[in-house]
């Protein structure tokens, strides 16, 4: 399964598993990023960190590794 | 306590997830009725106002805007201990107002669902709902009232819609206490929440909702003030949480799976666009957010932050500067027959006064920006460009705006560091935003490059002296933090999961609002601080002040008078009294050395001389040292100083007499003897000393008032050694080099 960092911008993905022992998972569940979400990378910072997500209508910015507590899969 | 808390008030506390537009709506149910403070202990805002509903005034506190209550942040922990009325001198709540974004209901309510489990009555404020009826969003607001099962207002904060009906509901519902319709939680979570209340004992009387708390968070401060130790916490955890493992949950995500869970079952039938696109959002983010034109924009817009700063606030600052100088010369002249007081009034009283007074334009006008960034969500994209600069050192991107107006003034951009949520990057910020090359420090640079570089090295030695002074502290700052962030402070970290909330045009009576509250937390807070710091220093310089000191330092002066001249001892007092122009220099030059004597014998003219031999090996003779020891309160007034320990009275840094009395100095004992003292290493030294060391008493105040005493002490003890070492090693290297 793919990582959250690993996604290219403008792909999006379902949201599979969490690493929801870091205090990243726990926000990011409490944002409502949980197991079947839909998520896409809209960008990337011009210093190649960190990333912009969006899921449920709502952008938010998260650094490279903190996205790697996040397996998606990519959608079809 | 005050006329605001008096017991039996009614309180209703505002929560909402962040850019919910609460405090916007907390602004139009309070209006000025205000007042801002910290909570006692910790870092975190208190924002207290007064709401009159129908007939009766009631308590409003805005909570901190938070996502969830797991207590991952301080911002949080306070949340769930003010709404548990768990909080040290904090009312119950009666009531909850709980500020939602319309257009992101699902999310929002997350925090509504677990606010309901506490058990306490809710209104729902569906704010910005015209925002989310024009992104197409079709909503019944009778439907989801019955369906969430607590009265739901919908509200445009900023336009002022919707608050009556508001203040009538709350009205109400203090009456009628309606519940949110709660999770039904599963047999496995109650039977691993009656384990857990068994395994802490009777001694904690902890509710249902608190022991899901312990259950449900990875790492919750409720369950580090159990008084367990690191073995039973792991222990009763790990079996208590077997439970929901049995029943195939993950306990760590239990609570958002099934939370959510139940909000979609409580917006069945909800018209929720699966993503609302905000159209205008994002073509404003194809540019703001570009890889080139977002720089772009971003630059020139913390060029304008900083000019705003830097520049615009001087004319105020002026004007207060101008204001003070009146009023010590008008009292001043009231008061000449009562020296001490005389002096404790203008300097002391009127003195310390001005020192906080002349901060505020620039409190004011950076909040100003700040605040305007903030409400129209261009902050978060800024963080957003800038992270990776300061990840790195535990830094984030937010300590940018408060590092940039450091390089104005340390007070203003400590202040800023407010907008960094993450406790501990805030803390990093504050402790290395003094290293930043202030304004304060120019006047000193120009006085020393100018009298020493320049003239020997010429203009281009002197512009690259300047430029590396200023750019010396931010380089330091980094490495610095981290540091700090690793081995020093203990802060919880928490992520840099920051929301990039939709553009809106921000609200100027919100902003102007922020502006003033900040600008009084300013002047009650810090402005005490550094007025009792400055009556502490002027008594300092002036005491102890025995008549002999001016007697004899005239008596030597005029002895040195008549050998100077070949006169008799009566003809240098004559010439000393006459009514010529002569001896009008003559006599402002015994004023000047009866000053000065007084200076040296000073309190802190003493602390002076017995700290000497620690600044011998920095290359500075007493006089330095005197002119340093002076200047710890605020930098520049070593200038000042040096006029009076050189003679030369009223200096600034242009000054040409000034400049020529420091080159004429030299060693009148030691090895050096008879060798100038301003040599380049030891006038290097000085820089250093000055660009690194933090000579303000207002910095050591404001960082007091933000993240208290403890801090400030050690903020102030770090730079003062790290200054003293690098310019050591300056003077003790140049020396052998040159």
């Amino acid at each position: 399964m793919n990582t959250l960092r690993q996604l290219k911008v403008g792909t999006h993905a379902i949201v599979r598993q969490i690493e929801t022992s870091t205090v990243v998972g726990q926000r990011l569940l409490a944002l409502g990023v949980v197991p079947g979400t839909k998520i896409c990378v809209t960008k990337i910072a011009p210093l190649g960190d960190p990333m912009a997500i969006e899921f449920n209508g709502c952008n938010v910015s998260l650094r490279r590794q903190e996205a790697e507590g996040v397996f998606v899969e990519m959608e079809s | 306590m005050n006329e605001d808390t008096k017991p039996q008030a009614i309180t209703i506390g505002v929560v909402g997830n962040p850019n919910t537009g609460k405090t916007s709506l907390f602004n139009r149910l309070t209006g000025l009725r205000q007042r801002i403070g910290n909570y006692p202990g910790i870092t975190v805002e208190r924002k207290q106002g007064t709401a009159f509903l129908e007939n009766k005034a009631v308590t409003l506190i805005d909570l901190p805007g938070t996502y969830s209550l797991a207590s991952n942040s301080p911002d949080e922990e306070v949340v769930l201990d003010v709404l548990c009325g768990q909080m040290a001198k904090e009312q119950p709540i009666d009531l909850v107002l709980c500020v939602v974004d319309t257009s992101n209901l699902q999310r929002n309510l997350f925090l509504a669902t677990q606010i309901a489990d506490l058990g306490l009555p809710m209104v729902i404020a569906l704010n910005m709902w015209d925002e989310a009826e024009s992104n197409g969003v079709d909503l019944d607001i009778n439907q989801i009232s019955t369906q969430l099962g607590v009265p739901c207002v919908a509200t445009n904060a900023k336009k002022g819609t919707g608050v009556k009906t508001l203040q009538k509901v709350l009205q109400e519902a203090l009456e009628t206490q309606p519940r949110l319709n709660k999770t039904i939680w599963p047999k496995s979570v109650e039977d691993a929440t009656d384990y857990l209340r068994d395994a802490i004992g009777e001694k904690h009387n902890l509710s249902d909702a608190h022991l899901r708390r312990i259950l449900f968070d990875a790492e919750s401060s409720l369950t580090d003030k159990l008084g367990w130790t690191d073995v039973s916490k792991k222990h009763f955890l790990t079996e208590a949480r077997q439970f929901l493992l049995q029943d195939g949950l993950n306990p760590l995500a239990a609570e958002a799976l099934l939370q959510y869970k139940h909000i979609e079952k409580l917006l069945k039938g909800v018209d929720r666009k699966s993503v609302v696109r905000n159209q205008r959002t994002e073509s404003i983010d194809r540019i703001l957010m570009h890889r080139g034109w977002g720089l772009i924009v971003f630059g020139a817009l913390m060029y304008l932050v900083f000019q705003s700063v830097y520049s615009w606030s001087g004319p105020f600052m002026d004007v207060i500067d101008d204001g003070i100088g009146w009023l010590q010369g008008s009292v001043g002249s009231l008061l000449t027959n009562t020296p001490v007081l005389q002096s404790f009034i203008t300097d002391g009283v009127i003195g310390g006064i001005g020192a906080f007074l002349i901060f505020l334009p620039q409190i004011l006008i950076l909040f100003f920006f700040v605040a305007l960034l903030e409400d129209s969500g261009y902050m978060a994209r800024a963080a957003f460009l800038m992270d990776k600069l300061f990840s790195w050192c535990g830094l984030n991107g937010k300590s940018f705006v408060p590092m940039l107006s450091s390089y104005a003034c340390a007070i203003p951009g400590i202040m800023a560091a407010r907008t960094i949520e993450n406790p501990r990057a805030r803390l990093a910020t504050v402790l290395i935003a003094p290293l930043i090359s202030c304004s304060a420090r120019l006047p000193v640079y120009v006085l020393f490059i100018g009298a020493f570089i320049e003239p020997r090295y010429g203009p281009w030695w002197a512009g690259f002296t300047l430029f590396a002074m200023h750019l010396l502290g931010i380089l330091l700052s980094f490495p610095i933090s981290w540091i700090l962030t690793r081995f020093v402070v203990k802060t919880k970290s928490s992520p840099f999961v920051l929301e990039l909330p939709p553009y809106r045009a921000p609200k100027l009576n919100d902003v102007l609002h922020r502006m003033y509250l900040r600008g009084m937390d300013f002047l009650k807070t810090a402005g005490t601080i550094i007025f009792a710091m400055t009556i502490l220093v002027w008594a300092t310089l002036y005491f102890p002040r025995p008549e002999k000191v001016s007697q004899e330092t005239t008596q030597s002066f005029v002895t040195e008078l008549s050998a100077d001249r070949s006169i008799s001892v009566e003809q240098a007092n004559t010439l000393l009294q006459a009514k010529t122009e002569e001896s009008d220099a003559l006599r402002e030059d015994l004023n000047l050395a009866i000053e000065n004597a007084y200076v040296s014998q000073s309190y802190l003219g003493r602390v002076g001389k017995f700290l000497q031999p620690i600044f011998s090996p920095a290359g500075y003779d007493w006089k330095i040292t005197l002119g340093v020891m002076s200047s710890f309160p605020a930098r520049e007034v070593i200038i000042s100083t040096m006029g009076i320990i050189y003679r030369i009275g009223d200096a600034d840094e242009e000054s040409e007499s000034l400049r020529h009395a420091m080159a004429k100095q030299k060693w009148d004992n030691g090895p050096r003897k008879g060798q100038p003292i301003f040599t380049i290493p030891t006038v290097l030294s000085i820089l250093i000393f000055f660009a690194l060391c933090q000579q303000c008493a207002a910095t050591v105040g404001v960082i007091a008032q933000e993240i208290g005493w403890k801090w400030a002490v050690f903020s102030f003890s770090y730079m003062t050694i790290l200054a003293w070492v690098l310019a050591v090693a300056t003077y003790q290297i140049g020396m052998l080099l040159l």
